[in-house]
C-alpha cells in the first residue's frame, strides 16, 4: 500500500509538464491531486501507523483516554512477549510464525515446481484442448475459496489432514498451481521457442534445453510468481482457522487473531505480533517491486 | 553435403490441426532450394520436420542416405538459421559460435580455428567479445549464420532469416546468403514468404499452400507459367490479370474481345482463365490496332514504370505495366491489347495449368 502511495504522489510534479496556456490548470490540478492523495494516504496508512504505536506502547498507554499520539513510553516489552513466553522458553506465537514460514514456503516451493514445467508445456506444445485445460484451470480460481470451505473440512476430516500442517501445504499449493501456471505461462511466451531449438540442433534433448537455456531467463518471472504465491499463503487465515485446531500446527493469521476474544485484550501483544507478521511480506514486495509491477502489465513487454 | 528427400510428408496436430497434407520434395545436393507460400501453408513446418524439431505424423525424411526419421536433430548432422536468431543471450559471440562445437566435443584448438575462420567469413572480427544485446540486427543474424557455418554441416536450414531486418539491410543480407551458399557449395532449405527473397536466391523455388506442394521449379519457369491459379496469383508483383477466355475459331479471346496468343493444344467446352502478366499488356491510344477500348481507373507511378489499372468490357482492374514515358490520365478513354506470347491457360473447375 506505501508502495502504491508513493507512485502516485510522483505523478503530482509530472503535471509541470503540461503546456505554458493550460500552466495554471494543470497546476491547480496537480495541487488538488496531491491533497487528495494525502488525505487518502493518511486515512489509509493510519491504521498502521497505530498498530505499530500500540505495539511500542506500555500497557498504560495503551488504554489511556484520551489516546496518547506522542507522548508515551517506548516499550520493547511486547516483542519480548511475542517471541518468549511469559514463564521463559518459546511462546506459542512463536511456534506459529514458524508454522506459517513452513506452510507457506513449501506450498510455495510446490506449487513453482509443478507450474513452472506445466506452465512450459502449455507454452511450447500442441496439447489438445488445450484452450479448454487452461480454462479449467483457471476456473479453479474463480470462487472465493470460503466456498469449499466445508467440502475441504469434510475431505480431511476423512483422510486425517484436518489439524495437519501438510493438509494446509496441500490446500495452499492446490491454489498457487492453478496462479502459477498462468501467470509463468505469460513469462514463458514471452521467451522465444528459437532458443530450445537452437539448442536442440546442438545437441542438448528438450528437458536440458529448457533448463539450461529457457529456466534461467525465467528467473525473474520465477521470483515474481513465488512471491505473489508466498503472499497468498503467508496471509491465508479462513483455511487455515477452520482446518487446524491446536497450537503446534497453527499459522500465524488465526493464532494472532485467537489473541483476541479472551476477557481481557493484550493490544500490545496483538500489535506486535501483526507488525511481526507483516513485516516479511512488506520486505519480499519491495526486493521484487520491479518484477511484481512487471507480473501486473503481463504481455505489454515487446519481444 | 548431402540432398534431401521429403516424400509423402504428413504432420497433424494433437489438436487436430493438419499443417502439412502431402509433400514430396527432392532437394539436391548443392542447391539452394526455397519453400515460399503464405503463412500457414506449411513450409515452417516441414522445415521444422527435416530439422528434427517437429515429428511428422508420417511420411519419410532422408538427408544423404539417412532415413532420419528417428533420430534427433542433434544427430542429423544440420544447421538451422531463426527468425529471431536464437542467440544465447548469456554468451559473447565468440561463445556462441564455439558452442555447438563445444557441444560436439571438439578439441580446443580445432574450435578456435573454425570460430576464426567462420568470423572471417562473416566479418565478425571486431564483434566477438560482444553479447547478442548490445550487436544490431544484422548484427545478430551475421552471427547466427557463423554458428550454423562452424558445424560445417551436411545442410543449412533457413526458416525466416531476414523478416526481421529493416528492407536494405535485407538485401544486402540476401546477397550475402546467396554468395555464401554458392561458395560453400553445401545444401540449403530457405523459408520465406517473401516473393522478392526467393525469386533472387533460389535456384528452385517450391511453392506450398494449404500444405500442399503447388509448384516446384527455377524462379523463371514459376514466373513464367505457374502451375496453378493460386501460384498465379501469388508471384509477381502486380500478380497476373486472370482473364476469363473463350476459344473460338482457333483465338483466344476475353469476353471483351481482347484477342490473345493462344497456346497450342487448348481445350475446349471448358471455361478458362489465361493469366496475363501486366508487362504482356499494352495501353495504347482508343482505335489502335488490335486494341479494345478500355478505361484507366488509376495509374501508379512508381518513377521507373507507371502500373494502369485499367477497366474494360466485363474485366475489372487489369494491371498493365508501362514504361513512364506512357502517359494517360486517370478516366482516359485508351486502347488495350496483348503484345506478348501465349499466356497459360487454367481450368476454372480444376484451378490447373491446361494449357
Amino acid at each position: 500500500m506505501a508502495l502504491s502511495v508513493d507512485e502516485a504522489v510522483s505523478t503530482g510534479p509530472a503535471g509541470d509538464h503540461t503546456p505554458p496556456s493550460r500552466r495554471f490548470g494543470g497546476r491547480g490540478r496537480a495541487v488538488l491531486e496531491v491533497a487528495l492523495l494525502t488525505v487518502l494516504a493518511v486515512v489509509m496508512l493510519f491504521p498502521v501507523l497505530w498498530m505499530i504505536e500500540t505495539s511500542i506502547k506500555e500497557n498504560r498507554d495503551v488504554y489511556a483516554i484520551p489516546a496518547k499520539f506522542f507522548d508515551f513510553k517506548v516499550t520493547m516489552e511486547h516483542f519480548k512477549d511475542v517471541f518468549v513466553a511469559s514463564g521463559g522458553g518459546r511462546s506459542t506465537l512463536s511456534a506459529s510464525f514458524l508454522n506459517s514460514v513452513l506452510v507457506a514456503g513449501v506450498s510455495t516451493a510446490l506449487a513453482t515446481v509443478l507450474g513452472v514445467p506445466a506452465a512450459w508445456a502449455y507454452s511450447r506444445f500442441a496439447v489438445k484442448a488445450k484452450k479448454d485445460q487452461l480454462f479449467f484451470i483457471l476456473s479453479t480460481r474463480f470462487m472465493p475459496p470460503v466456498v469449499v470451505v466445508i467440502p475441504i473440512f469434510l475431505m480431511y476430516r476423512q483422510v486425517g489432514l484436518i489439524d495437519t500442517k501438510l493438509g494446509l501445504i496441500l490446500i495452499y499449493t492446490a491454489f498457487n498451481v492453478p496462479f502459477t501456471i498462468w501467470m509463468m505461462k505469460g513469462f514463458v511466451d514471452e521467451v522465444p521457442a528459437e532458443y530450445e531449438d537452437a539448442a536442440m540442433l546442438d545437441g542438448y534433448t528438450r528437458l536440458q534445453a529448457f533448463r539450461r537455456f529457457t529456466l534461467p531467463l525465467l528467473l525473474p518471472g520465477i521470483a515474481a510468481t513465488a512471491v505473489f504465491a508466498l503472499i497468498f499463503s503467508w496471509n491465508e487465515f479462513v483455511f487455515a482457522i477452520f482446518l487446524t485446531s491446536s497450537d503446534d500446527v497453527r499459522t500465524a493469521p488465526p493464532a494472532i487473531a485467537g489473541l483476541i476474544g479472551g476477557t481481557t485484550v493484550d493490544w500490545g501483544l496483538v500489535a506486535a505480533a501483526s507488525v511481526v507478521f507483516a513485516l516479511p511480506v512488506l520486505v519480499f514486495a519491495y526486493l521484487v517491486r520491479k518484477h511484481l509491477v512487471a507480473g501486473v502489465t503481463l504481455g505489454a513487454v515487446r519481444r | 553435403m548431402a540432398g534431401i528427400e521429403v516424400s509423402a510428408l504428413h504432420k497433424r496436430y494433437p489438436d487436430g490441426t493438419v499443417a502439412v497434407d502431402h509433400v514430396d520434395l527432392s532437394i539436391r545436393d548443392g542447391e539452394l532450394f526455397v519453400m515460399l507460400g503464405p503463412s500457414g501453408c506449411g513450409k515452417t513446418t516441414t522445415l521444422r520436420a527435416i530439422a528434427g524439431l517437429e515429428r511428422q505424423t508420417t511420411g519419410n525424411i532422408r538427408i544423404g542416405d539417412t532415413l532420419v526419421d528417428d533420430l534427433p536433430p542433434a544427430d542429423r548432422d544440420i544447421a538451422m538459421v531463426f527468425q529471431f536468431y536464437a542467440l544465447y543471450p548469456h554468451l559473447r559471440t565468440r561463445d556462441n559460435l564455439a558452442f555447438p562445437l563445444r557441444a560436439e566435443g571438439l578439441p580446443k584448438a580445432e574450435v578456435r580455428k573454425r570460430v576464426d575462420e567462420a568470423a572471417g567469413l562473416m566479418r565478425l572480427g571486431p564483434l566477438l567479445d560482444r553479447r547478442p544485446h548490445r550487436l544490431s540486427g544484422g548484427e545478430q543474424q551475421r552471427v547466427a549464420l557463423a554458428r550454423a557455418l562452424v558445424r560445417r554441416p551436411r545442410a543449412f536450414l533457413m526458416d525466416e532469416p531476414l523478416t526481421n531486418l529493416d528492407a536494405e539491410l535485407r538485401a544486402d543480407m540476401r546477397t550475402e546468403i546467396k554468395h555464401l551458399q554458392g561458395e560453400l557449395g553445401t545444401t540449403m532449405v530457405y523459408v520465406t514468404h517473401d516473393q522478392v527473397e526467393a525469386m533472387s536466391l533460389g535456384h528452385r523455388i517450391a511453392i506450398l499452400n494449404k500444405g500442399r506442394v503447388e509448384q516446384i521449379g527455377t524462379p523463371l519457369e514459376v514466373y513464367d507459367r505457374p502451375a496453378s491459379l493460386f501460384c498465379a496469383a501469388f508471384i509477381g508483383s502486380p500478380p497476373m490479370n486472370l482473364i476469363e477466355v473463350e476459344v473460338a475459331d482457333g483465338k483466344l479471346r476475353s469476353q471483351g474481345g481482347l484477342a490473345l496468343t493462344p497456346p497450342p493444344g487448348l481445350p475446349r467446352d471448358r471455361r478458362l482463365v489465361a493469366g496475363v502478366r501486366p508487362e504482356a499488356l499494352e495501353v495504347t491510344e482508343p482505335g489502335a490496332e488490335r486494341s479494345v477500348p478500355a478505361r484507366v481507373v488509376s495509374a501508379e507511378w512508381l518513377g521507373d514504370e507507371i502500373i494502369y489499372v485499367v477497366d474494360h468490357d466485363g474485366q475489372r482492374d487489369v494491371r498493365v505495366r508501362m514504361p513512364p514515358t506512357v502517359r494517360f490520365t486517370a478516366d482516359a478513354p485508351v486502347g488495350l491489347r496483348h503484345t506478348g506470347g501465349p499466356p497459360p491457360v487454367y481450368d476454372v473447375s480444376t484451378e490447373e495449368l491446361v494449357a
